[in-house]
């Protein structure tokens, strides 16, 4: 038994166990940090299988990003747990019998002896990243910028479902106040000019 | 045996599945809380993913890994618009509990 092998029982056994506890524990706060922990031991793992790249990115994307929204959303919203739990004992038979079959499904048509073969040498050579930057930038060019256009409409989508006008607080029009003209702000009155009187002799 | 160590593709593969099945299982058991149903949604995503990449590893493939990126990517902005959707969507109930967002059964 290698080193690896061991690194690989010991990391899923933290991936499940974690995992386990995503859907079973009362917190939302204790779900999202260990889902934070499922995250970080899947970037162990996936850099077990030499994707250092995708690992990185699954830590700084998900752990760094997602997750913080994850627990920002959950510690905002004052949500009464108790309701929320009702169900839970009388629904988890049939969601462990359901995952019990699926399990076995899946295992019986992975045929875990028929995929024994052992991993080739690694394709990317020296670099993970450099291998998979090589096929993104050139062969999944549009794709790749299909992706960026997603992100963008998801930062606008997510800012306009979530912004409001609050109509007691006073605030700023940052679009009338580049677009204000010095006639806006100043009134040049035209007068007549008075003549002083002359003074009579 | 290579620097790869003894780990076969079977073994990634049913780590993926059992992941996947505890995330239906969450599904079934946490039914009322949105908050932890987009939670078990990012774990059936992470057990597709692990799975794309053993494949790649082990078939040599790089596009596998192009394909876990752009789920990476759509799953981000899955998790943006649906946290948003969560947020407006309490502000307007006072709640997140599955059972009371009945209105459109007519």
């Amino acid at each position: 038994m290698s080193i690896s092998l061991i690194l690989f029982y010991v990391f899923s056994a933290v991936l499940i166990a974690s995992a386990l506890g995503v859907i079973g524990v009362k917190n939302s706060v204790h779900a999202a940090l260990l889902l934070v922990l499922c995250f970080f031991t899947s970037a162990a793992l996936w850099l077990l299988l030499q994707a250092e790249f995708l690992a990185i990115a699954l830590v700084l994307v998900y752990v760094g990003a997602v997750m913080v929204l994850f627990l920002f959303v959950v510690m905002m919203l004052d949500v009464k747990t108790e309701p929320l739990r009702e169900g839970f004992i009388r629904y988890l038979p049939v969601g462990v019998v359901v995952a019990l079959v699926m399990l076995g499904e899946m295992v019986g048509l992975i045929g875990v002896k028929a995929m024994r073969f052992p991993a080739p040498p690694d394709p990317g050579g020296a670099s993970n990243t450099a291998w998979l930057g090589n096929a993104l930038f050139s062969q999944f060019l549009l794709p790749f910028e299909i992706a960026a256009v997603i992100l963008t409409v998801a930062v606008i989508a997510a800012v306009m479902l979530t912004l409001r006008h609050r109509t007691n607080t006073k605030q700023q029009n940052p679009s009338a106040q580049v677009a204000v003209q010095a006639r806006d702000r100043i009134r040049i009155v035209k007068m007549a000019s008075s003549v002083r009187p002359e003074a009579s002799p | 045996m290579n620097a790869f160590g003894d780990i076969t593709l079977a073994h990634y593969i049913v780590l993926g599945a059992i992941l996947f099945c505890i995330a239906v299982a969450g599904f079934f058991i946490n039914r009322k809380n949105v908050i932890l149903l987009l939670m078990c949604i990012e774990l059936m995503l992470l057990a597709v993913n692990t799975n794309f990449v053993a494949f790649s590893r082990f078939l040599g493939d790089v596009s596998g890994q192009v394909f876990v990126f752009f789920i990476l990517t759509v799953a981000a902005a899955e998790a943006a618009i649906g946290l948003a959707i969560l947020v407006v969507l309490f502000r307007n109930r006072a709640t997140i509990n599955v059972s009371e967002l009945d209105d459109l059964k007519g």
